[in-house]
């Protein structure tokens, strides 16, 4: 199994570790409830060197890019940086990824799942348009600083104007001889962004981070708080709201894919399921009844239909109530809808809610 | 790890604890569990009249995290629920071993509990994990 360069730093704040992805992670440091809290309204950190970076240059790099990927790299400027999805042959998704811009039309670093690293990896290999790729996964790692008092904190270790920075841009820097990436970017909904750092000094930057983090109530956060926060915002996690069949119209995604803007790899048929008119909405919903909804619980009408399934589901520690965010037939995508979810052979009723579940 | 294992509870492999009382037998899960689940958000718990055989599920206890079955110690019949836990089951994280007991079970028979570990083997038990 992996370890990330922070794995030390881990078993020293005793974190209970978990396999996540072929690396071993730690799943929370001291409580979820509480480290998903303390990011909402301190700051927290989070070792996401598990991500997998693959970079791409040269000539090519962009008609790459562009094949591959349903955003439209060639509107990013230098320092920028771009939420995509990667699409296969048949209209379904590899990965969702983040693009960054290093150079206009000749640099790119390219950010996606741990679960996914080996496979895309060879995707985009398979699929390359003449570019220069490499693998950097292991060169990387990769801290994520979120909430609302992270830019103080990372203007104190960092030494950059954090807080001016608009979201998903970036600033390339050298912090104590370490090539460091920082980018507005995150998974919470809070402020902050998350640091790259050649794998050698992410645990001088961690330490440091936590450090002066002490002002600021800085917690540890690990992967538990990590997904319940993420669900919160309605964030997709790949495996759960979307995998290899997901047209990313129907999993709301619909923003990242620019058809007007250039041809990819799968575009006729992605907008072909569009054109014929999707057959189901990704929802969030809550409980109207006692009960928490789980990936896999099936969606019903009152007389037992099967009308959709539950993709992620939890407890949020924010609203503290249950949360839940599924596809369903887009009849009752509307927002007061109500259906049923089968939760061990009971049916519980449940409301199709707004999105993000808690306000940003 | 500090948790208080009562030496006069019998346990099982799955974490729950029971308590003998002539044939009533209380059942709750152990502090290990608590600390396993984390911050315990729902409970589904039999209701009473309801029969129950040793080894198999009798109810669902959920954290944050994860949900987890639980395993009903003995056989017989449930007589007494903690309803309090449905609303508020915040005494299974404070008090697992006490307060937050789950339900009370009338058993068929005492011949059961030598499927059961006594508080040292539990203690291995853990100390494996």
């Amino acid at each position: 199994m992996k370890k990330t360069p922070l794995y030390d730093d881990h078993v020293k704040l005793a974190a209970r570790m978990v396999e996540f992805a072929g690396w071993q992670m730690p799943i929370q440091y001291t409580n979820l409830k509480e480290e998903h809290l303390n990011v909402r309204s301190n700051v927290g950190l989070f070792d996401v060197s598990h991500m997998g970076e693959i970079r791409v240059k040269g000539p090519q790099a962009l008609d790459t890019l562009q094949w591959l990927t349903t955003n439209n790299v060639a509107a990013l400027e230098e320092d920028q940086a771009q939420y995509s999805l990667l699409p296969n042959a048949q209209g379904g998704l590899v990965d969702d990824i983040i693009v960054y811009c290093l150079k206009k039309n000749e640099d790119y670093l390219v950010c996606v799942n741990a679960a996914n690293a080996e496979k895309d990896w060879k995707h985009i290999q398979e699929n390359n348009k003449g570019a220069e790729l490499t693998n950097e996964s292991d060169k990387w790692g990769q801290i994520a600083v979120q909430g609302p008092k992270a830019f103080s904190l990372l203007e104190a270790v960092l030494k950059i104007q954090a807080s001016i920075m608009k979201p998903f841009h970036l600033k390339k820097l050298n912090w104590k001889g370490y090539s460091v990436i920082f980018a507005t970017t995150g998974y919470t909904g809070e402020k902050g962004g998350e640091i790259f750092i050649e794998s050698k000094g992410a645990s001088e930057l961690w330490n440091e981070l936590l450090h002066y983090g002490k002002d600021y109530g800085v917690m540890p956060i690990g992967l538990g708080a990590r997904d319940s926060l993420r669900t919160e915002m309605k964030m997709s996690l790949y495996g759960h709201e979307i995998d290899d069949t997901t047209n990313p119209y129907e999993a709301s995604l619909g923003w990242t894919v620019k058809p007007q803007a250039k041809d990819f790899l799968g575009k006729e048929v992605i907008l072909k399921v569009k054109e014929q008119g999707l057959t189901r909405s990704l929802i969030g919903f809550k409980m109207i009844e006692r009960g928490i909804p789980r990936q896999g619980y099936t969606l019903h009408t009152e007389n037992g239909e099967n009308i959709g399934i539950v993709t992620s589901g939890t407890h949020s520690p924010s609203l503290d109530e249950p949360i839940g965010i599924g596809f369903i037939k887009p009849d009752f995508a509307a927002v007061g809808s109500t259906f049923y979810v089968d939760i061990r052979g009971k049916k519980i009723k449940a409301t199709t809610c707004k999105t993000p579940f808690i306000a940003k | 790890m500090g948790f208080h294992i009562p030496e006069d509870y019998y346990y099982t492999k799955e974490h729950e604890w029971a308590q003998v009382d002539e044939n009533i037998v209380t059942v709750g899960i152990t502090e290990f569990a608590q600390d396993q689940l984390g911050e315990v958000v729902y409970v589904d718990l039999p209701e009473e009249g309801q029969k129950v055989t040793q080894g198999t599920t009798f109810g669902v206890i959920e954290s944050v995290k994860a949900v987890s079955d639980l395993y009903s110690p003995v056989s017989g019949t449930v007589i007494e629920v903690n309803t309090s836990l449905m609303d508020d089951p915040s005494s299974l994280n404070d008090d697992p071993i006490n307060e937050g007991w789950l339900v009370r079970i009338e058993m068929d028979t005492e011949k059961e509990l030598a499927n059961l570990m006594r508080a040292p083997d539990y203690k291995k038990l853990i100390a494996e994990k």
